[in-house]
């Protein structure tokens, strides 16, 4: 399968969390790549009705991100329409003509912010064009006006350009000299006929004109949601459609042998049966190829007989060789490697071994943090139709051109034969950027004479995640007679081989705080694993925030400082450069701000968060108490406070909690941004108590009873905060989610002084109320 | 073996096995696609429905159980989304992925329907049965009381 560079960043730094910097490329540094997609054009995304309703395509894939919104706001806007005039319509997959649908990393509303904004102004440069050719008029004369073009100079009573239709929108271009307009509607028909205008040509309007960016605009989709219209992957029906489930290996990469399919095939409502062999890469390294596991595909009726046919399967597996993997061999090995001499430096600046030597005070400690699920509130799925030799694919993919290359592969067909439609999905927090049930889907629906809709069970989603990857840290930190930070050495170890790390379980050179301390190293070890991995929101940071920011709070208590005054101190002396200060920062300064952390941007928000949490009045009493955290991380800034109580038997109720937020210079939908932030700490505050382990290569963990979610009872008030700053704006998607772990887990150390090391909660003695 | 159901009104035959969870009578013989499948044990509420006006888990409640009921799914709960709870659903723009919030909404309308002025606790016992992998939580809350008509803003 072909991935390009551009993908191939993405990919690598949604696998590599802190690596996730670089990749932001802007326009001007996109355009000289020489696999650029061609110009996007105006007529690709919008398309005006005669009676002047806009349909603009929404080219993302939605899984509760607000993409189906934020990347229409901005064509919108710039279009000069209202948004009660516009209807969102999904594209379909063709990354020729809309560029990335890829929907992760927080990368909508870096990589589209300026091209989205000019597709619309472009729309509206082709609309003032009809206009004037129509009229007669020099284009400079004319201006629109909520979806109407103008005319400024001398000439007669407004006249429509073209009769018979009653325009029902009223966007229109005016010529206000001679009180000429037109509505888009009327013009829309020459307008598509133009020849589209560079996009880097047009002009866009100045901030203080926006009218739909800024403004809260409710999710389009909102009202089908609330009324049970059938939105989702789920949800597709297609006529004499079948329905299937797959009972995987119980061990990741092992291998059917043998199965009883044919008492199977002759159950109730039964249709096929089929062994899936599989092709998993041992190491599952390549989790961007991820071969389908091996198994038996059921086809039925209904799904429901498919999942009771399940359960009559006998099957003799070859288990493989995963199945000597436990959780307690691989804590045993990472204490190993945590003791040996470390494999990788990724940092090491100022001798950082001699600097630990001499300083006043020394801490010591190892984080542990467990591998965990994603499960998505809507288990993996799709629906595919072969016929012919041609594949229709109905996909929840947020990575869905990769998930086309990955279905035309495991057929042996040309990605040309496949149509992909893009469909709602229940959400993914990462997990649908792997195609391995679309691969199962296409795979079993060219066997079958019928359309087949491919379903997991909640079971098989927590079984077969491709898990966030667990790590075992080594930190020591030096402290002068002040109480100053004089050292940090930190030793990571992951999973992975000598090349590269399992996904989701890298680090990136500059992980924080790396550049601040006087001395400083960053070691990493990797141990093997026969299990696939992959990002889940936050990728590396939502591990490696908590095990920084825990650290830094453990170093300012050591020291008998405020963690708040240690933390700003310490980002006020920068020591070292980053590594990517260098060569590899250029080009990306614009338009979305240096990739590389701003140290007065995260001040910034720490003492916003500060201010707005009444940190310094704070009050101290035994059984409660408040922590503080920040992070950056897919260039944008996050900090937040929690407010907890922890009860006679370690009970933990969160009650409050402020976060301030920087991306950027403009929020563009609100009261979504404001959401997003809510759901982020609410799937950080869910991490903390979440575990998979594994026990002879089978993982132990099946439902919501054991990989719990948060609940209503324990959701804590939320209250959101943003700093505005100049730098473009950025996504926050996952920058919103790392700070709340440390800032509970420091909050439970302020009430209690007891210091959690290792996560879930429970493995500390804690656990929610 | 046929069944008798009414479903939002109407009387339906459908003809499953009696210990099919009503969940799967329902989206996939009878294409009522509203209620999700979210776990298969009860414990995630995606697939919650109204027997007789009760907030029922449809996964775990096998269709022989709901004959002779009136089952009410989020398609029937109203003609075109007017229950005051999908109103205020849309006013606070709740949802994100939207997978859960159907049957987070037959749980709320449950609870407004015996208890019409709920307090946040009475709200947590209600809604802690129905999970939001996004974590709306903060709006689900502030909706049910919209819907109430009685903002309460005390915090826990």
């Amino acid at each position: 399968m072909r991935i390009d560079r551009r993908l191939f960043l993405q990919l690598s730094a949604l696998a590599g969390g802190g690596l996730a910097l670089n990749l932001y490329r802007a326009p001007h540094a996109a355009a000289q790549r020489p696999d650029a997609p061609p110009d996007l054009t105006p007529q690709s995304f919008i398309h005006i009705a005669p009676d002047g309703i806009v349909t603009i395509m929404a080219r993302a894939s939605e899984s509760g991100q607000g993409m189906r919104n934020m990347l229409p706001m901005l064509i919108a806007e710039e279009l000069d329409v209202d948004w009660k005039d516009v209807r969102v319509k999904q594209a379909e997959l063709d990354e020729k003509k809309y560029g990335t649908q890829f929907s992760g990393g927080s990368a909508n509303t870096p990589e589209g912010w300026e091209p989205m904004r000019r597709v619309g102004a472009a729309g509206r440069q082709l609309l003032i064009a009809a206009a004037a050719q129509t009229w007669g008029v020099p284009v400079a004369e004319c201006s629109t006006d909520s979806g109407r073009v103008l005319h400024a100079a001398s000439g007669g009573p407004s006249q429509p350009a073209s009769g018979g239709v009653v325009p029902v929108a009223s966007a229109r271009v005016l010529h206000a000299a001679s009180g000429r307009s037109a509505g888009y509607g009327e013009l829309a028909a020459k307008a598509a006929a133009l020849p589209p205008p560079k996009l880097s040509t047009v002009k866009l309007k100045d901030p203080k004109e926006y009218r739909i960016i800024g403004h809260s605009q409710p999710g389009v989709d909102t009202h089908s949601i609330v009324t049970g219209k059938p939105l989702f992957g789920i949800d597709v029906t297609l006529p004499g459609m079948l329905y299937a489930s797959i009972e995987r290996c119980p061990v990741f990469a092992g291998r059917v042998k043998s199965a009883n399919l044919d008492e199977i095939k002759a159950l109730p409502g039964v249709r096929q049966a089929l062994v899936i062999d599989g092709g998993i890469t041992p190491a599952a390294l390549t989790p961007w190829e991820p071969g389908m596991e091996a198994g038996v595909a059921i086809v039925a009726d209904t799904w429901w007989q498919a999942q009771q046919a399940r359960k009559q399967l006998k099957v003799d597996w070859d288990l493989g060789p995963a199945v000597s993997q436990s959780s307690q061999s691989f804590a045993a090995k990472a204490a190993d490697l945590l003791k040996a001499p470390p494999a990788k430096t990724l940092r090491n600046y100022d001798d950082v071994d001699a600097a630990l030597k001499s300083s006043a005070k020394v801490v010591e400690a190892t984080y542990e943090y467990p591998f965990i699920a994603h499960v998505t509130l809507e288990p993996q799925g799709a629906t595919a139709h072969w016929k012919d030799g041609k594949l229709e694919m109905w996909s929840t993919s947020t990575l869905p051109g990769n998930g086309r290359g990955l279905v035309a592969k495991t057929l042996g067909i040309q990605e040309s034969d496949i149509t992909t439609h893009m469909v709602r999905s229940g959400g993914s927090f990462g997990r649908r950027l792997q195609n391995d049930y679309l691969a199962e889907t296409a795979w079993i629906a060219k066997r079958v004479d019928a359309p087949v809709k491919l379903l997991w069970s909640r079971e098989d989603d927590v079984a077969h995640d491709p898990f966030r990857p667990g790590g075992t840290v080594g930190l020591k930190g030096g402290l002068d007679a002040q109480g100053k930070l004089t050292a940090w050495r930190h030793h990571f170890v992951t999973y992975g081989d000598q090349k590269q790390s399992t996904s989701g379980g890298g680090i990136g050179r500059d992980a924080y705080p790396a550049g601040f301390p006087p001395s400083y190293a960053l070691y990493t070890s990797a141990q093997p694993l026969t299990q696939r991995t992959g990002a889940l929101r936050a990728p590396g940071d939502n591990a490696y925030c908590w095990v920084a920011q825990s650290f830094l709070d453990e170093l300012a208590a050591a020291a008998g400082r405020d963690p708040l005054e240690f933390q700003l101190e310490l980002l006020s002396n920068k020591q070292a450069p980053w590594k990517s200060d260098g060569e590899d920062a250029v080009g990306d300064h614009e338009p979305t701000g240096p990739s590389v952390l701003i140290p007065e941007r995260y001040k910034g928000v720490l003492e916003l968060v500060a201010e707005k949490s009444g940190w310094a009045k704070r009050s101290k009493e035994p059984g409660r108490g408040i922590g503080i955290a920040a992070w950056f991380c897919h260039l944008g800034y996050f900090a937040e406070v929690a407010e907890v109580s922890v009860d006679a038997n370690n009970k933990v109720t969160v009650h409050r909690v402020w976060a301030a937020g920087d991306v950027g210079s403009q929020i563009i939908n609100p009261a979504a941004a404001e959401s997003m932030a809510q759901g982020g700490i609410m799937e950080g505050m869910g991490h903390l108590a979440q575990e998979i382990t594994f026990a002879d290569g089978r993982v132990q963990q099946s439902n919501f009873h054991n990989h719990p979610l948060m609940r209503m009872r324990q959701a804590p008030k939320i209250e959101v905060y943003w700093r505005k700053t100049d730098y473009a704006p950025t996504g926050l998607g996952e920058p919103t989610l790392p700070p709340i772990l440390p800032a509970v887990t420091n909050a439970i150390f302020a009430a209690t002084g007891k210091r959690i090391r290792t996560l879930p909660l429970q493995k500390s003695g804690f656990s929610w109320a | 073996m046929a069944l008798q159901l009414t479903i939002n009104g109407v009387d339906k035959t459908v003809d499953v096995s009696p210990d099919t969870p009503l969940l799967w009578a329902l989206r996939d013989v009878l294409n009522y696609k509203g209620t999700k499948y979210g776990c298969g044990m009860g414990l995630c509420g995606a697939c919650t429905v109204h027997l007789d006006g009760k907030a029922t888990r449809s996964c775990i409640t096998r269709v022989s159980a709901a004959e002779g009921k009136a089952i009410t799914t989020i398609e029937g709960l109203s003609a075109d989304g007017s229950h005051p709870v999908q109103i205020a659903w849309e006013a606070m723009d709740v949802p994100q992925c939207g997978y859960c919030q159907a049957g987070q909404i037959m749980s709320a309308a449950a609870l407004l329907a015996h208890t019409p002025h709920p307090t946040d606790a009475e709200i947590d016992t209600a809604m802690s049965g129905n999970l939001c992998r996004c974590g709306t939580y903060t709006r689900i809350r502030q909706a049910i009381h919209e819907a109430a008509g009685a903002v309460t803003t005390a915090s826990k």
